[in-house]
């Protein structure tokens, strides 16, 4: 049985490994930090959060200070998806972000049915919509 | 027999010395015992005796939707009457607490974190003014608090508290609160940045009695009104909140006619136990885990640095215990502390807004959560230190917590609401006060705080402006009306900001640009209190990214109303023409960090800001065309940048996209990443520091050490158990002593001596 932990990570419960959604590349083993298995890249602040106004001008243009922060970006090592991203503090270790329970998740899962599609939640909009009074 | 009689001896002598110190205590402070408690209390027998009489779930229905709609009515009567900018905008709130203090039920609009954070002066009251022979209790009373020592957020909010009786028996207790702004702090408006004591901060309430027998007391009302720059907005609504709690208690004894108290004691117990129950069943649900994260503050509103809020949320069972330990330590003389109940009541909107909205609003959602707090630290502060911006860190309590469930919610079978990403945390919006044009004082502040940008959803963009995070239903306003008692004008207003949104397959909903210029006034000015001008206060999710930075931008020396009537043209409706063009003629441009203190303002002169943009949610890449297309179009992008961030082809005149031509892009981009990108332990190896950057003052944990914090050098490493006092040299005297040390500088070498020491 596979769990979808996150947007493009599932954890193996029979093999206690975490997999790419995407590609289903094994990343390493389940009772470690996914991150171990993927690729980091420092990425610079102003390629996502451009300079508004001119940085020859003025010391505060909406593109954070790369002196202040780091943008780390994980990447699958097979098909190159973007797992996850870190606003870390500059020359700070990565996070080992979600430390899983492996034996109690088994357990956990062991009662319930496999998801292959991940739930979204009551649909608000929808019954919003169905309510709604169109001419 | 002589042990019998010496042991009846020490425990009358202990009687004795409690009584004494009861008797003789100097001052009633804030009750660590009340103020560090968030569960609901202990099940009294009477309380046990009703619920045992009332099964039945209809009637409990019936009564708890009757509490319900009379906290939407009286939530009503205050944003209607209210005078303040806050209230009219929905940031306040009503609730009804049991006879021991719980909240059971919240207004469905509003501040939830007021109603959830003022059971703590209601238990101090019933704590020490009930047998309290010059206080005492009855029918009719009211008492106001604004102290965030004894309860709620800062001293900005006020509340209005009345407890209500049926046949001389108290029987439960109804609350109002506003965040009424202007409290006679050192900078008008209610949030000083400059306090550096909690005495800088203006009025701190404890808990008293102002009304008696549903009459404001004139005397007590003359001293506050005396005490604030708007005395006839603390008398409006001071009887605004009385009347809410008033109609509150015309509602609940309409209750208590049909029903009775017995009925309506089980209803606020019953409700309470079963909340509290169910949220023990759905944390159940939760995977076992351990998340960590954290989020930087890159300023105390006064100068940069560098503080971290730390949380690590374990999930065991039924239990979920957030661990804030590795946040800085407490700043001392700088106002962006909380008190423990704020940075609680602010995690607690997290599940009662964004994760479980289904349940009743009121403290049992919270009640089984448990709580690690370092002391004397950022998110738990020591009661020396002010907290007049305690927003700072409390809605930084909300992000940690808001990142750390999202990757615990995303693997349930059954949710409650929809995973998302970090809303936007900061009130990008203006402080204000002096004379207005009508000849009044005046200080209070832009309700377009409440437009924060909402955090992208798993399945869709997030809501621009959308709501702030301590309100799930609150106005931005309409400035056409503010400015019928404000002396300036909102030149541009709700226009989004272009090329500020926080990318990912879903983006996150952005804010919009406010260019403000005094008009008829020469005593007016602003202030704006905002972290991340340099870094971002907030995460992304699952691969999207956070937010930009968003900073202050001024022109001065230029009257841009003379402008208008000579050379209208020549006005730029956005930051990035003003800044970029400098269409004013010997103006002065300049950027700067969102902490300005209060500043004094001249006609016409700019001032520009622009809200934040919520988290973005999964990999850009997989951003659908028709997506980034529809935010060209509607201008949140400029074509360029839109390709730039998301590999998208398509046509300038037309938009129209290449399919084809999209798809190789963002297929060379993945195997662009797979180059770029080296091996996590390679990374590690090259990029991880075993201390803080040096050059910047830096306050927190570092790396995976818990053990140590550090407090602004690599040289100061702190005790988290015990850090001491953390104190900034004002920015004033660090640029003083910076110019002397260039002037002796140049002394040495000219040889020129001080003027005293001339001959």
């Amino acid at each position: 049985m596979k769990v979808l932990m996150t947007e493009y990570l599932r954890i193996d419960l029979d093999a206690e490994n975490w997999e790419c959604r995407v590609c289903d590349h094994t990343i390493g083993s389940a009772r470690g930090n996914y991150k171990e298995g993927l690729l980091v890249y420092n990425r610079d602040p102003a390629d996502i959060h451009p300079h508004i106004i001119d940085p020859e001008k003025y010391r505060f243009t909406f593109c954070p200070d790369k002196d202040w922060v780091n943008i780390l970006e994980f990447y699958c090592p097979s098909c190159g998806t973007q797992i996850e991203v870190e606003y870390a503090l500059p020359g700070h270790e990565p996070l080992y972000d979600m430390e899983v329970d492996l034996d109690a998740l088994k357990e956990q899962w062991s009662h319930r049915e496999e998801i292959t599609e991940v739930t979204i939640g009551p649909d608000v909009l929808g019954e919003r919509q169905q309510h709604s009074h169109s001419h | 027999m002589n042990d019998k009689l010496s042991a009846e001896a020490v425990l009358e002598d202990q009687e004795l010395v409690a009584k004494f110190l009861q008797d003789t205590t100097l001052f009633l402070g804030p009750d660590p015992d009340i103020m560090r408690h968030h569960d609901i209390m202990p099940c009294t027998d009477y309380e046990a005796e009703c619920v045992a009489k009332h099964g039945d779930p209809h009637q409990m229905a019936s009564i708890r939707d009757r509490m319900q709609s009379a906290c939407d009515e009286s939530y009503e009567m205050l944003e209607q009457m209210g005078a303040a900018p806050g209230a009219k905008w929905g940031d306040v709130i009503t609730g009804i607490y049991s006879a021991s203090g719980d909240l059971t039920i919240g207004s469905a609009g509003g501040v939830l974190i007021f109603s959830v954070l003022v059971h703590h002066p209601i238990k101090f009251i019933i704590k020490n003014w009930i047998h309290e022979p010059t206080v005492g209790l009855k029918e009719g009373d009211g008492f106001i608090h604004n102290d965030s020592r004894y309860g709620n957020v800062h001293n900005t909010d006020q509340s209005m508290i009345m407890p209500i009786y049926h046949e001389g028996k108290l029987v439960c207790w109804v609350a109002s609160t506003v965040h009424e702004g202007e409290n006679g702090a050192i900078e008008p408006g209610g949030m000083p940045s400059m306090a550096e004591t909690p005495f800088d901060e203006g009025l701190k309430m404890s808990p008293f009695k102002v009304v008696e027998n549903y009459e404001i007391k004139k005397d007590l009302l003359t001293f506050l009104q005396n005490s604030v720059r708007e005395p006839k907005l603390q008398y409006e609504d001071m009887k605004v909140k009385l009347f809410a709690c008033m109609r509150l208690e015309k509602r609940i004894k309409e209750i208590l006619a049909l029903d009775g108290p017995d009925a309506l004691t089980a209803c606020m117990r019953s409700t309470n136990d079963n909340v509290k129950a169910e949220v023990r069943r759905r944390i159940a649900e939760w995977p076992d885990m351990t998340v960590r994260t954290y989020c930087t503050m890159d300023s105390t509103l006064r100068e940069n640095a560098l503080i971290k809020l730390n949380c690590t949320l374990t999930k065991k069972g039924d239990r979920l215990i957030f661990d804030l330990t590795g946040s800085s330590p407490e700043i001392t003389n700088r106002a962006i502390n909380t008190a423990l109940p704020g940075a609680k009541g602010m995690i607690a909107q997290v599940f009662l807004n964004h994760i479980w909205p289904d349940l009743p609003r009121g403290q049992a959602a919270f009640a089984p959560i448990e709580f690690i707090t370092p002391p004397c630290s950022i998110v738990d502060g020591s009661v020396n230190a002010p907290n007049s911006q305690s927003l700072m860190s409390i809605f930084l309590s909300f992000t940690v917590a808001q990142h750390a469930t999202a990757k615990f919610l995303y693997s349930l079978p059954k949710k409650y609401t929809r995973v998302l990403a970090p809303w936007y945390n900061m009130i990008s919006t203006y402080i204000w006060g002096g004379m207005n044009q009508h000849g009044e004082m005046l200080g209070n502040l832009c309700a377009d705080l409440n437009g924060m940008g909402g955090g992208a959803r798993m399945d869709m963009d997030g809501e621009h402006a959308m709501a702030p995070i301590f309100a799930s239903m609150a106005d931005i306003g309409e400035q056409e009306m503010n400015e019928e008692d404000v002396p300036f004008l909102q030149l541009v207003s709700k226009k989004m900001t272009t090329n500020t949104q926080a990318p990912g397959k879903y983006r996150g909903g952005m804010g919009y640009t406010q260019i403000v210029a005094t008009k008829d006034s020469d005593q007016w000015g602003f202030m704006t209190t905002c972290v991340g001008s340099k870094a971002p206060p907030i995460q992304g999710l699952f691969g999207g990214y956070a937010c930009g930075a968003y900073p202050l931008c001024k022109v001065e020396d230029v009257d841009v109303y003379d402008v208008m009537l000579t050379e209208p043209e020549r006005f730029k409706h956005s930051i990035v023409e003003t800044m970029n063009e400098q269409p004013y003629e010997n103006a002065k441009y300049s950027s700067h960090h969102m902490g300005m203190g209060f500043s004094l303002s001249k006609r016409g002169e700019l001032y520009m800001i622009s809200q934040g943009s919520g988290g973005g949610y999964g990999d850009v890449l997989e951003r659908d065309p028709a997506l980034v297309i529809k935010d060209i179009e509607e201008r949140l992008l400029t074509p360029d940048w839109a390709r730039k961030l998301y590999k998208v082809a398509f046509d300038d005149e037309t938009l129209i996209v290449d399919e084809e031509a999209t798809a190789k892009l963002r297929a060379d981009y993945r195997e662009q990443r797979k180059k770029q990108g080296v091996p996590y332990a390679e990374f590690v190896k090259k990029h991880v520091q075993s201390e803080p950057p040096k050059d910047i003052p830096f306050y927190g944990s570092w790396n995976s050490d818990l053990s140590v914090v550090y407090a602004g050098s690599n040289d100061d490493k702190r005790d988290p158990q015990d850090p001491g006092p953390v104190y900034f040299t004002n920015p004033k005297d660090v640029e003083i002593a910076a110019l002397e040390s260039e002037l002796e500088a140049i002394r040495k070498k000219t040889g020129i001596l001080p003027r005293d020491n001339r001959k």
